[in-house]
């Protein structure tokens, strides 16, 4: 009964396509098993995104979700700004490889101000979905190869005030549930009875329904998983306590926290809804996280970019028009664009290249100015100098006269005025002798 | 069906050959290995398309052998006595699909006849409408794919296996069979098999295909599985050990018969039953296990990542699209006016 069901659903799909049945076993019901290989050769990825305040649990309750010790870092509560740390890992179970990449986010709701907080978040997840188109639109693309980073599914901690959801819980998750799977879990949910719980879970839900937020809703249209997915969508939000500590309970080690007035068992489904939290993100859906987040929320954000770029696929009047078109279109305009880019840029370059060129003439004309200034005075001080030379050398030539002119007279009066020469001597010595004797009576 | 109770599992540390990341050790069961059965539950529910084309020149028993691969009427034979149309002039393509299920895995098959193929006096060109068939479905996907508003599932009418029929001459390759294969064999799969070959002894068969293989490497053509597309050791050993048998030797009927108290699919003649699932009389078993039961997946992928990429990649270069050039970001704009700033 199930499986004709089943076939009309698939022939739904192809009108004029009529069911055969076969004779014999033909084998092509290893095709999964086929599939299955290929993708344990390749390798799965998984990304998941963790939003909740600083010191509510989230590197913990990964820890515990995936059994091993990632590196955590303790944030401090004094950042400026939300920001996001990204972490691969890579797993093995079995023959199965994973990997795992954990984006936690770093100071969120520890601002003043939180108005933006949810902005780095957006703008993260967009990156992801925006390089992922950029690999599908190149011509040469590798898409088989190609790591997705794509978030898969978002875990929003709700911290356990047992009252109701705060604003910021609000507006966060109205902004990312067109992009992203969002499942909410109660964190620290220890901290809250059983029938405060209860009562918190309704409020939670019924607020994030009055407020339009699109939760991720397990799938119910495959038939082996959809009545736990059903019963579990009931149970929605998780309320979860993290721990990677090991506590004694009987005799056995089970991952616990350990008060004075008792043990929170992780594991224990009556403690918290961890084990369900696990059972529904990694063991059923993991594959669907995946599916629904290509071909929901990309292609959402594909349409969206492509549109705002201006490609359409029908024109005004309705006729489908070629992305070829519109790409020639474009590529028209943007050529243009280009073109008048460079002329401007090109006449700015003309003008720059005359203002510089009369700058320098200007300098060019001063430089002259001052050389000419320069040599006035350079010529002016030549004959000043010229000038001295000439009276220079006229005195020497004038006093050259007069020496050999004096010369001649010695010379005369030696040999002509021998005894005039000593009357005048003797002339000469009283009277050296009268004034030396004045000096001395009257010093 | 998933288990959720601690079963032992095994640790491992593997060495990454890629470093940069740490191998993390796991400390327990987490159930990463249950996403296996995710997969095969959701290509049970999605279903697959497969299209293969049967070409090659009327009487070799092409629809007979889409019959006996498939186990059922998938094509009608051309030459029964009731057909009155006449042989076409050119090559027209012909296809017919059908929806077949097993064990809950439900696949629709599409089979392309080629009916007139290489039975004109003049076959010139005969491999034109065939290569044009090819091209327009790879056609078909890209718009599909460059759509806006795309759909959730693109209709997949590519062309994922070409057989090729080869008349039991037990000679070699003839100009037709080398100009046909060494063209397709570029945009599609090509897998060569012997027809009827009931008309040939082992050791005829042998020299034949041995012949094939020489000629085919002689004329660089490539046929599935092709050595180019092996990604790891395990996969190349396997591969090695088909291009070694390829092409096969498969005869066809639908017709059944008692052997030894079985009833097994043969062929009736004089001189004994020739049974095609017997691996000692044929190698029908060795194609139906290549194309179904181990590569039927492999045919695919190589179809999408392989040809279709390349098709699309001369596609997309031939009409100068380039849509990094027009800026999804307007990234390469910015930095040519701010290094032509610096003047």
């Amino acid at each position: 009964m199930r499986m004709i069901c089943l076939s009309v659903q698939f022939l739904a799909q192809y009108k004029g396509v009529r069911p055969l049945s076969l004779a014999g076993h033909v084998g092509f019901d290893s095709l999964p098993d086929q599939l299955v290989n290929k993708s344990i050769c390749q390798g799965f990825c998984f990304n998941i995104l963790c939003i909740g305040e600083t010191g509510i649990g989230k590197s913990t309750l990964m820890d515990t979700l995936f059994n091993t010790n990632f590196e955590n870092f303790e944030s401090s509560h004094f950042e400026p700004q939300v920001k996001l740390r990204a972490q691969t890992y890579d797993l093995h179970e079995s023959n199965v490889r994973l990997r795992l990449t954990v984006v936690n986010t770093v100071g969120f709701g520890d601002q003043m101000n939180k108005q933006e907080s949810y902005q780095p978040v957006v703008d993260y997840i967009d990156r992801q979905f925006e390089s992922f188109l950029q690999e599908e639109l190149k011509i040469k693309r590798s898409l088989h190869n190609y790591h997705d980073s794509r978030v898969h599914a978002c875990l929003y901690f709700i911290s356990p005030s047992g009252h109701s959801l705060k604003s910021l819980d609000l507006v966060t998750m109205k902004k990312l549930d067109s992009k992203v799977n969002i499942i909410p879990v109660i964190a620290k949910a220890d901290t809250i009875s059983k029938s405060e719980l209860h009562k918190f879970k309704i409020k939670i839900m019924s607020e994030l329904v009055s407020n339009g937020v699109q939760i991720y809703q397990f799938p119910l249209d495959d038939e082996t998983v959809a009545k736990v997915n059903t019963a579990m969508n009931g149970h929605l939000p998780f309320a979860v306590v993290g721990s990677t500590e090991e506590v004694s309970v009987g005799n056995k080690m089970v991952k616990a926290r350990q008060y004075p007035w008792g043990v929170v068992q992780v594991e224990n489904e009556s403690h918290c809804d961890f084990v369900k939290l696990r059972e529904m993100l990694i063991c059923i859906n993991m594959e669907d996280l995946r599916e629904q987040t290509h071909t929901h929320h990309y292609e959402l954000y594909r349409r969206c970019k492509l549109e705002e770029m201006g490609f359409q696929d029908t024109d005004p009047e309705c006729k489908p028009v070629s992305l070829q078109q519109t790409y020639e279109a474009k590529r028209q305009e943007f050529l243009v664009e280009l073109q008048k880019r460079e002329d401007e840029m090109r006449q700015m370059f003309v003008q720059r290249v005359k203002l510089k060129e009369s700058e320098l003439k200007e300098d060019e004309r001063e430089l002259q100015s001052r050389f000419e200034q320069l040599k006035r005075l350079h010529a002016d001080e030549k004959s000043a100098l010229e000038e001295k030379k000439r009276l220079l050398d006229e005195d020497q030539s004038s006093f050259g006269k007069r020496r050999a002119a004096a010369q001649l007279l010695q010379a005369q009066s030696l040999t002509a005025n021998g005894k005039k020469d000593k009357d005048r001597k003797k002339a000469l010595i009283c009277g050296a002798y009268w004034i030396s004797l004045f000096a001395i009576l009257y010093s | 069906m998933w288990t959720l109770q601690s079963c032992g599992s095994v640790l491992t540390l593997s060495i990454n050959a890629d470093l940069a990341r740490p191998c993390t050790d796991l400390f327990g069961y987490v159930g990463i290995e249950a996403v296996l059965d995710q997969m095969r539950r959701k290509t049970i529910k999605a279903g697959l398309e497969f299209n293969i084309m049967v070409v090659g020149q009327s009487g070799l028993g092409k629809s007979t052998l889409v019959n006996t691969l498939f186990k059922s009427k998938v094509s009608r034979k051309s030459c029964t006595p009731n057909y009155e149309e006449k042989i076409s002039k050119t090559v027209k393509l012909h296809s017919v699909s059908h929806v077949i299920e097993e064990k809950g895995v439900k696949m629709k098959l599409t089979v392309i006849d080629t009916p007139g193929f290489g039975d004109q006096i003049n076959n010139d060109n005969c491999w034109e409408p065939i290569v044009k068939h090819v091209n327009e479905q790879y056609e078909k996907y890209l718009r599909e794919e460059l759509h806006i508003n795309r759909k959730r599932r693109i209709p997949d009418s590519r062309v994922h296996c070409c057989i090729y029929f080869l008349p039991a001459t037990g000679h070699r390759l003839r100009p037709i069979d080398v100009e046909f294969m060494k063209r397709l064999g570029k945009i599609v799969s090509i897998v060569p098999v012997i027809a009827k070959a009931d008309t040939l002894t082992i050791e005829e068969r042998q020299e034949f295909k041995e012949q094939i293989r020489q000629d085919l490497a002689a004329n660089g053509i490539r046929v599935y599985p092709q050595k180019e597309y092996d990604e790891d050791p395990e996969e190349r050993i396997l591969n090695d050990r088909i291009r070694e048998s390829i092409p096969f030797a498969v005869v066809g009927t639908d017709k059944e018969h008692q052997v030894n108290g079985n009833k097994v699919l043969g062929r009736k003649t004089k001189w004994g039953i020739i049974e095609v699932e017997n691996v000692a009389h044929c190698e029908f078993a060795n194609l139906r296990d290549l194309l179904i039961r181990s590569h039927l997946q492999d045919l695919k992928d190589v179809t999408h990542d392989i040809h279709y990429e390349t098709y699309r990649v001369r596609r997309l270069n031939e009409s100068n699209m380039n849509y990094s050039e027009l800026g999804l970001s307007t990234w390469p704009l910015e930095n040519k006016c701010e290094s032509d700033s610096h003047l």
